[in-house]
């Protein structure tokens, strides 16, 4: 079938099979490898981009069901050159290391501070318990969406250079 | 690429109303996708091998939770998370934002919905028990009109409801009554996962023979314990007429611990399971009954205060 995504602003037009994982749509139909494609089984959260206005799990989607929606990924994150703050939280709070739960945090780090902009130290730990990460014992994590809430501020913009 | 779970080969229709997703769905080996959160999932182990997939998510006028003639009504495409952020659906039954707290993950919570939860009839499934205790009625939709059943008689056992061929879940009703207090209590081995044991409590208290507060209506429902239907009838029948105290909680709990069929598997024991119901159950009344008293101000009024909300689990 043909299905019609736009991913990050660009429209991409593909023949897929209808049992295509969207995360597969994404790596190796687009290429855009950003996105990990963990566990398979919708736990681990690496996979985790936008579907419309909402965070999914990609390895539990189908390419079909984003046909004429819009898909953002971690490559869609940094706007003009410039990172976005919780990218910069990240690299600030060394938030990953081996970097494999990194999209997917990012993304749902981004969908909460859209919403909640000033979230709590367990509202951060909650949005981000179905996501799993196996190096930074989430303390890193917990501290790099911190330091992009405060710096995500209209009057800190200068301090997030 | 080689250890990539796949589901196998699968027709796709996108339902453009409720009118042509009946239509789709009378054709055989055809499966309802809408968060697909299970459904996907067992469709890549080979578990479910449909022929066609019928995606109702375009389907708005099957998404909403109101306050509609003295009834919760909620579409079967309303999101877990719109049933935990409402707060018309918490006001009233707090036994759902208990329940939705702990169902899955927030990203889960996100795109699964209510309808599917139902209609996937998994016995460890948290809502099914809650609506259990509730006696929510379930409007199903076929080319000839409406039904309703009770959603006590909705399962005929694990992932199987009585939806037939040609039909959709509409919606969920439940109805509104003053005087009504609601919880539910369970232990998972870890955050998101299924319950090992769950227990919810729908009471309603009002004035006995000789002034007493006595309890005139409960609702039990149970998790992941071979109870039938999620109920634990005798321990409702148990406590109707009888004083809200914590004599009667215990007991009550002790009748639900003998009544249910748990085995034992992964997640535990069956005397351990036994064990949870009788506490969880001793539990989720206590809590229904200070509810009952006192509306709206007891622990976990707004959605994200609860002690399962978070932290230090991650």
């Amino acid at each position: 079938m043909r299905v019609a995504v736009t991913v990050n602003g660009t429209e991409y037009a593909r023949d897929v099979e209808p049992r295509l994982l969207l995360i597969h749509f994404l790596r190796d139909e687009l290429g855009l490898t950003g996105s990990h494609w963990g566990c398979d089984t919708s736990n681990c959260g690496s996979c985790v981009v936008w579907l419309d206005a909402t965070p999914v799990k990609s390895c539990t989607v189908l390419a079909a069901m984003a046909d004429g929606r819009s898909v953002r990924t971690v490559e869609g994150l940094e706007q003009d050159g410039r990172l976005d703050p919780v990218q910069e939280g990240f690299i600030e709070c060394h938030g990953l290391q081996c970097g494999f739960c990194t999209p997917g945090m990012m993304m749902t780090a981004r969908w909460l501070l859209d919403h909640n902009p000033d979230p709590a130290e367990a509202e951060i730990r909650e949005v981000i318990s179905g996501q799993i990460c196996r190096c930074t014992g989430y303390e890193n994590i917990v501290r790099s969406i911190r330091w992009a809430a405060k710096h995500s501020q209209p009057d800190d913009a200068e301090a997030a250079e | 690429m080689h250890y990539m779970q796949v589901p196998s080969q699968v027709e796709y229709e996108r339902a453009t109303s409720v009118e042509h997703a009946l239509s789709l769905l009378n054709r055989p080996d055809t499966r309802v996708v809408a968060g697909g959160h299970s459904l996907i999932p067992m469709m890549k182990l080979r578990l479910a091998q449909p022929e066609m997939l019928v995606d109702i998510n375009g389907l708005a006028e099957l998404a909403y939770i109101r306050l509609d003639g003295g009834q919760l009504r909620i579409g079967a495409l309303a999101r877990h998370a719109d049933l935990l952020n409402s707060a018309v659906a918490g006001e009233h039954f707090p036994i759902f934002h208990d329940a939705e707290r702990v169902v899955a993950d927030p990203i889960v919570r996100l795109w699964g919905t209510i309808g599917g939860s139902l209609c996937q009839a998994d016995p460890s499934e948290d809502l099914s028990a809650a609506f259990a205790a509730a006696r929510a009625t379930v409007v199903i939709r076929g080319q000839d009109g409406d039904r309703m059943v009770p959603v006590r008689e909705f399962h005929l056992g694990p992932y199987e409801t009585v939806i037939d061929r040609g039909e959709l879940l509409a919606e969920v009703r439940v109805p509104v009554q003053s005087g009504t207090g609601s919880a539910y209590e369970k232990v998972a081995r870890r955050v998101g996962d299924w319950s090992v044991a769950a227990a919810g409590a729908v009471l309603r208290v009002g004035e006995g023979g000789n002034h007493e507060p006595v309890i005139t209506s409960a609702g039990l429902g149970l998790t992941a314990v071979g109870a039938e239907h999620f109920v634990a009838a005798e321990a409702e029948e148990f406590l109707v007429g009888g004083p809200a105290d914590e004599d009667s909680f215990a007991a009550a709990g002790a009748i639900a611990a003998e009544h249910c069929r748990p085995v034992a598997d992964q997640r535990g024991p069956e005397d351990y399971k036994r064990h949870l119901v009788a506490e969880l159950t001793a539990r989720a009344l206590r809590r229904a009954a200070a509810r009952a008293a006192a509306p709206n101000s007891g622990p976990n009024s707004g959605p994200n205060s609860g002690p399962n909300s978070g932290g230090a689990r991650t």
